[in-house]
Formats: structure tokens, C-alpha cells, sequence
């Protein structure tokens, strides 16, 4: 239940709202980036591994 | 054992890996912890209303935007002085997550003033010193981004970082330095009479802890995808080369 929060209502959830989500998006976006640039130096080692 | 140690990518990469799981936890449960029991089972302020629990999100955040930018500050020193790769790829890890930190604070005091102050935003010292401080952590990200040699990067975004330095002490301490402005004085300090009430403060501590925890992890984690960018880059070169 989320607690009265009277006439700042709007103030409190809009700070709680866009702080999360820039949040979220910085999470999201390193941990899409990580996953990315360790799949890509997998397929370059691989190919070096096959070439010898 | 020495901590040059870690300067070396392989062992950075093994001790991380450990590391980054635990840390990744302890971090939602601090953060969790930390902002359910600010937003929920706090008080409103007698003066401020409900506005009272964005302390739990604009203070943690203002801190680690500073604090971040001093970390990215001793590691570009010691780029600059020992050349460890390492310390120069965490500090360019740690600008996003700063930037980040430097934009909630903005958004979150923005909001903030509006009911309080009667205005969204003041060329006050503190404020303008922090948005100074994001344009900072904006051009660092680009100068990284716009520099193909990557020793050459790490060593104009070193200065630039040592020239931002300045605005990120005047943020923190703006409000000692100018005795004007909208902006109030700190909100934790060993200042018994000064600190915010306890029944404030001790969420208050939770959810900085947990925004240090999110920080260490972020650069750690982001750390490991710069190391493994730069080898993939070495080997795609060397392919090239052969």
C-alpha cells in the first residue's frame, strides 16, 4: 500500500518514478553491453583457436 | 600482497568475478532495504510534508556523484603516473554511472524545489556547480568516445578529469564557500544539532550504502566489459596484421 503522501504526491512518486528508471536503464543498458562485448571476444577467440 | 596487483587484467578479471555476484546482492538488499523503509515506514517532516523521503534518493545520489568523480580522478592519476590500463578503463567505466548519479540529483532536487522553494531551478552556487559538474561527466564520456588511441584517450580525459576536479569540490562545498543561495547546508554531519532526526537518518545510511554498493558494482562490472573490449580490439588487430 503506498502511504498517503497528501499534496506532494505527485513530487514524491514522480522523484521515486524517474530515479528508478534512469536506474534500471543504467543497469540495463552495462549489463546489455557486457553480454555483447563477452559473446563478441568469445567468437574472436574461438576463430583464433581454429586457425592455430 | 600488493594491491598493483589488481592492475594486472587477468588477475582483475579472476578476483571481479568472484567478487561481482556477492556485491550484486548486497547491493539490492541495501538498496531495497533502504528505500522501502524511507518511503514507506518514515514519517512525513513537519515542515517539508512528504517531500521529506526524495532525501532517500537526492542525498545518496549527490554524494556518489561527487565521490564517483573523485574515484575517476585517482585512477586517471594513476594512469598517468604507473600506466596500469586497468585504472584508466575503470575510470572511463565509472563516468556513466556518475553522469547517472549527477542527473538523479538534479532531477530529484528539481522536483524537490519546485513545492519547496517555489521554483524548479536557481543559479544558486551548489546547483550550478552541479550542473557544471554533469556537463563535465558529459564531455569526459565524449572525449573517450571520440578518440581512436586509446593510450591518447586515457591520457586528455586524465586532464580533463583533473580540470573537472574543481567543480566537483565546489559542489560539495559550494554552500560553505558562498554563505547564499536556495541551497540548504549538508543534511548528515557529526553535528548532533545539524543532523537530520534520527528517524530520518538511519534509512538515510541504509540508502547510501546501498548507492556505494550499486557504484562498486556498476564499475566493477563495467570495468570487466571494457578489458574485454580492449583485447578483443588487440586480437582483432593482430588478425589483421597477420
Amino acid at each position: 500500500m503506498i502511504p498517503d503522501l497528501g499534496k506532494y504526491a505527485f513530487t514524491v512518486l514522480m522523484s521515486y518514478g524517474a530515479s528508478l528508471g534512469l536506474l534500471a536503464v543504467l543497469i540495463g543498458l552495462s549489463l546489455r553491453r557486457g553480454a555483447r562485448v563477452r559473446r563478441a571476444l568469445e567468437d574472436v577467440e574461438s576463430r583464433r583457436r581454429e586457425d592455430g | 600482497m600488493s594491491i598493483w596487483e589488481y592492475a594486472n587484467p587477468k588477475k582483475f578479471m579472476q578476483t571481479s568475478g568472484v567478487v561481482l555476484p556477492w556485491l550484486a546482492g548486497l547491493t539490492a538488499v541495501a538498496l531495497v532495504v533502504g528505500l522501502v523503509w524511507g518511503f514507506f515506514l518514515t514519517p512525513d517532516d513537519y515542515k517539508q510534508g512528504s517531500t521529506v523521503k526524495i532525501i532517500y534518493l537526492h542525498v545518496p545520489a549527490a554524494m556518489m556523484a561527487i565521490s564517483a568523480w573523485f574515484m575517476m580522478l585517482v585512477a586517471s592519476l594513476i594512469w598517468l603516473i604507473r600506466r596500469h590500463h586497468v585504472s584508466a578503463l575503470s575510470a572511463r567505466a565509472a563516468a556513466p554511472v556518475g553522469m547517472t548519479f549527477t542527473l538523479i540529483a538534479l532531477v530529484t532536487g528539481a522536483l524537490w524545489g519546485q513545492p519547496m522553494w517555489g521554483t524548479w531551478w536557481a543559479w544558486d552556487p551548489r546547483l550550478t556547480s552541479f550542473l557544471i559538474l554533469f556537463l563535465f561527466y558529459l564531455g569526459y564520456i565524449a572525449l573517450w568516445e571520440a578518440i581512436d588511441n586509446p593510450d591518447a584517450a586515457a591520457d586528455l580525459t586524465s586532464v580533463l578529469c583533473m580540470v573537472g576536479s574543481v567543480f566537483a569540490v565546489l559542489s560539495r562545498y559550494a554552500v560553505n564557500f558562498w554563505n547564499q543561495g536556495l541551497h540548504q547546508g549538508a543534511s548528515l554531519s557529526l553535528d548532533k544539532e545539524e543532523n537530520v532526526a534520527d528517524v530520518f537518518y538511519i534509512p538515510l545510511l541504509v540508502c547510501i550504502a546501498g548507492f556505494v554498493l550499486l557504484f562498486v558494482t556498476l564499475v566493477l562490472l563495467r570495468t570487466r566489459t571494457e578489458i574485454r573490449a580492449r583485447r578483443m580490439k588487440a586480437l582483432i588487430a593482430r588478425e589483421r596484421m597477420a
